[in-house]
């Protein structure tokens, strides 16, 4: 068990909780990592020895207090502690999504005036040589994975476990020089620098000191007591901050183990593999994951179907219930407990959730159904809401107050309050020192009494004291009537159902709400396929009247839904297009948190939002995608516009136009 | 112009090539009276990555057979390591380091990546039938061996998310990586590719070019290769054999080969008479 302390005068950084993880849990694994098919492991006495050759070596090749280093590689052992390494040399990590195209990796290397940059691999270094042309304050470049890199040009490049070697090699000279290095660290030295992902303008980076990482740590930890026998696998991007608090903060302040999966793609084998306690995904893969599951149950056989839906209706009725600690009958309780026997235990097994203990989703509004089939199994998965500027908590939901429409209550040492305009702003010891080089934006987000203004808009609920998100407090606006128009709440309902990935309502100023719609191409190309719809392409089966059909009724469900509420019911869609291409974050639509860039796609899509608008039936578009190596190419469609059936307030459903 | 010296040369970007591993010399072949190849000679150097390319038909793949020693040349001889090359049985060629993928996947559907990859380990494994079969001491100790072998090449091609996957529930492109390993776990001496991007897009292919790059810089291994695509080609060699109706029509650097005009004619179509 770990010592629930506050943090005494010397568990003041990241690399003095290493030090006192290694001497308190030695021996306990600290990180796993799947290779060549099996789990390796290191016990936190072993991390701290190569975290420190780590940081000798960068000594060695001349790392200096205050430099910044970017790493930028998938989650790896090897990654978190280079994090730390740096720390101990007194410099600052700045993590940076892997996918980024080399532009994009270029304004923020710049923009941080990185020194050194860690890679993972070949492809890194590709994008970093490629962006060091312009970049003239790049002096090292550390790879982890050797693969291909052997013939590049090594004077100022370097293999990770050579730089091991060579700080091995320095202990003896450089040992005090680092000792005083790791000494000078203080609550309010910098712990890391993150980029927010940007939903509008370039990103920016947020300074979080030590103080923000291990007090919000140590308060979040303290709140689902997590222990140093719990097990997280770290599978999200390194350069988002729920990766940073969960993969380092509470791993090094509660000494739990994070283990990193053999390749993005074996995440989920690897998920059954370990079996984690603390788990955390957003909104969309638990999505995927019960579509999966719902296809796979489509096709088996009768009797396996008939169990599986007589019995989780059990769960549905009971589990949640059950979970809250709330008064259950004990023939329910025989019949939860046999359901768990023959489907839930091993359907969780199958997911990889025997073991959760405590688990998150957040960054989007999750589906009831969604939410509910997950508790109903038995799966403590609870919401948070959360900010990179805040170290991830402002509020969390405890356990048995758990709902699907509400984001819980503030986070322990968190002061929430809602302003005139309805927008949600915080203070705490999370709060960011400040964004990197940008004085004006850290003005105009954080006031001087340390209060940040979150952009939601929201309201504390009567009663329960918890928490609701409506919308983006830049995105709610008036339509052209004076209704209120609250875009993602709209979107949400849409994106609910299984067959629609993505969802983009306009309708600002505008005398009728219209919508642009991704479908998801695992649900369509299953139902496809079941349903003998031939299809070459996901243009082709996005076009495929059946589909049209099938995603105007999801339309005509969701305006019935939205009608229900007076004040929204004029954010009812009453024209669609289901786009011919994926939203991707190559193409500038998503963030690489996969948000909406709502502008950006009101940019490059006016044709389209035009033809919602102007009443034609069809419309031809020619649009421009970027490949995964940043090459250009465009294709064509033909797109149909539709209508959906809306509702007039207090009478029956009737036709558009 | 290269300079072919019998210690070999060093490449545009750096690599030292060495001595002649293979040779062919005065090849014909024909198959009854049609003459699919004539009078050809080449030489495969250690650590190169060598061409074949020509229109259909030219007789391509038949020389890649040559090469694996599968047909047996009318006339001419192959000379590898230094040796002349007697008539061999296919496992010999595999024993003697020579491993090759199809134009036409050839794996073995029913089983998974892991197993095919395994499959290629065939020729290295020494312990008995019997030992296998009851599987304890040394032939155990084999097989962790392997496995370990077979696991570093299913990491260095990327396909671990398929290691338990049936190969005939893979997609083409996958397919192609996966008979690549299998070619790969035998640690061969020399590699031949018979078409190794035909039917891929534009992604595949840039995929499948990096891990040949790869392969001969990791592994050292020298390769040889048929492709249509001549884009690929030009970028992957450092030097290329020309075929057109059976006869070689050039042999060089792909810069001398794009220069050669009967290497024009050939592929812009110059008529025959």
């Amino acid at each position: 068990m770990t010592t629930k302390s506050t943090p005494q005068g010397d568990l003041v950084s990241v690399p003095a909780l290493l030090f006192r993880n290694a001497s308190q849990f030695g021996s306990a694994p600290a990180y796993r990592e799947k290779e060549f098919g099996i789990w390796q492991s290191w016990t936190w006495a072993q991390t701290a020895q190569e975290v420190r050759e780590m940081a000798l070596g960068l000594l060695v090749l001349g790392l200096k207090r205050g430099d910044h280093v970017a790493i930028i590689g998938r989650n790896r052992p090897a990654h978190y502690w280079s994090m730390v390494a740096v720390q101990m040399c007194g410099a600052i990590p700045v993590p940076l999504y892997q996918d980024a195209v080399a532009e994009e990796m270029a304004y923020v290397l710049e923009h941080a005036g990185a020194r050194f940059v860690i890679c993972g691999d070949q492809e890194q270094v590709d994008k970093v040589i490629e962006v060091q042309q312009r970049i003239d304050h790049i002096d090292q470049v550390v790879y982890t994975d050797k693969r291909g890199l052997r013939k590049y040009d090594h004077s100022a490049m370097n293999w990770m476990q050579d730089v091991q070697a060579e700080g091995r090699a320095a202990e003896t000279r450089l040992a005090g020089e680092l000792d005083a290095r790791i000494a000078e660290l203080t609550y309010d030295s910098t712990c890391v620098m993150l980029y927010t992902s940007g939903t509008t303008g370039k990103p920016k980076g947020v300074v979080l000191s030590n103080q923000n990482i291990i007090e919000t740590s140590r308060n979040s930890s303290e709140f689902d007591d997590l222990r140093s026998s719990d097990s997280v696998l770290a599978y999200l991007p390194m350069a988002w901050v729920g990766d940073f608090i969960f993969s380092i903060g509470q791993a090094y302040w509660s000494g739990f183990c994070v283990c990193c999966p053999e390749s993005a793609h074996t995440m989920m084998t690897d998920l059954r593999e370990i079996g984690p306690s603390y788990y955390f995904a957003p909104p969309r893969i638990f999505e995927q994951q019960l579509t999966d599951v719902m296809i796979r149950m489509e096709d088996a056989g009768r009797f396996k179907k008939w169990l599986f839906d007589r019995y989780m209706a059990v769960a549905r009725r009971v589990g949640p219930a059950l979970l809250d600690g709330k008064e259950v009958s004990a023939w329910d309780r025989l019949a939860y407990a046999l359901g768990h026997l023959f489907v839930y235990g091993p359907l969780k097994n199958t997911l990889g959730f025997s073991n959760v203990r405590v688990g998150y989703t957040a960054g989007e509004a999750i589906g009831p159904e969604i939410f509910d089939f997950y508790r109903a199994l038995g799966i403590n998965l609870k919401q948070l809401y959360g900010q990179t500027e805040a170290g991830v908590f402002i509020t969390q939901q405890p356990d048995g107050e758990v709902r699907s429409d509400t984001v819980g209550v503030p986070s322990p040492g968190v002061e929430v309050k809602i302003d005139d305009d309805g927008e949600v702003h915080y203070r705490s010891p999370g709060v960011f020192v400040e964004y990197y080089k940008n004085p004006e934006s850290t003005a105009s987000t954080k006031d001087a009494e340390g209060w940040v203004a979150t952009g939601d808009a929201g309201f504390f609920e009567e009663g329960t004291g918890h928490l609701r998100i409506i919308d983006r407090a830049k995105d709610v606006g008036k339509m052209a009537d004076g209704s209120l128009f609250a875009p993602k709440y709209v979107e949400n309902k849409l994106k609910f159902y299984p067959d629609i990935l993505e969802a983009v309502v306009f309708g600002r100023d505008r005398d009728m709400c219209t919508a642009f719609i991704n479908i998801d191409l695992n649900a369509v190309g299953n139902w496809a396929e079941r349903n003998n719809v031939a299809y070459a392409s996901y243009q082709e089966l996005a076009g495929h009247p059946r589909v049209l059909e099938t995603i105007a009724n999801h339309v005509g469900e969701v305006n019935r839904s939205v009608a229900e509420d007076p004040m929204l019911s004029g954010c009812q869609i009453h024209r669609f297009v289901v786009l011919h291409k994926e939203l991707d974050a190559d193409d500038g639509e998503l963030t690489r948190t996969r948000k909406v860039r709502r502008a950006v796609i009101g940019d490059k899509f006016n044709d389209l939002v035009g033809a919602l608008y102007d009443g034609s039936r069809t419309v031809s578009t020619e649009t421009e995608v970027t490949y995964e190596d940043g090459r250009k190419g465009s294709i064509k469609a033909t797109l149909t516009v539709c209508d959906a059936e809306v509702v007039t307030p207090g009478s029956k459903a009737m036709a558009a136009e | 112009m290269l300079d072919q010296s019998a210690d070999g040369y060093v490449t545009e970007d750096g690599r030292q090539i060495g001595g002649v591993l293979m040779e062919m010399r005065n090849i014909t072949l024909k198959f009854g009276g049609v003459t699919a190849i004539e009078n050809i000679s080449f030489d495969i150097r250690e650590g190169e990555i060598r061409a074949i390319i020509g229109p259909n038909g030219a007789g391509k793949s038949s020389m890649l057979n040559v090469i694996s020693g599968f047909y047996v040349p009318s006339e001419g001889e192959v000379w590898f390591r230094g040796a002349r090359r007697p008539q061999l049985k296919p496992y010999q060629v595999a024993r003697q380091g020579i491993a090759r993928t199809f134009q036409n996947i050839a794996l073995f559907h029913g089983m998974s990546t892991l197993d095919n990859i395994m499959t290629g380990r065939m020729t290295l494994m020494k312990s008995s039938i019997g030992a296998q079969a009851i599987w304890k001491g040394a032939a155990e100790r084999e097989e962790t061996e392997h496995r370990e072998a077979v696991e570093k090449i299913i990491d260095f091609l990327e396909i671990q998310a398929i290691r338990k996957t049936p190969v005939g529930r893979l997609p083409y492109g996958l397919q192609k990586r996966v008979e690549l390993g299998r070619a790969l776990a035998a640690e061969p001496k020399l590699l031949l590719l018979d078409e190794p991007m035909a039917g891929m897009n534009v992604e595949e292919k840039e995929d499948m070019s990096r891990f040949i790059l790869d392969v001969n810089d990791e592994f050292g291994t020298t390769i040889a290769l048929i492709e249509h695509d001549m884009g690929v080609v030009m970028d992957l060699s450092d030097r290329v054999v020309v075929m057109d109706y059976g006869k070689k029509i050039g042999d060089g650097t792909p810069d001398e080969v794009r220069g050669n005009q009967a290497v024009i004619d050939a592929y812009l179509g110059v008529s025959h008479d």
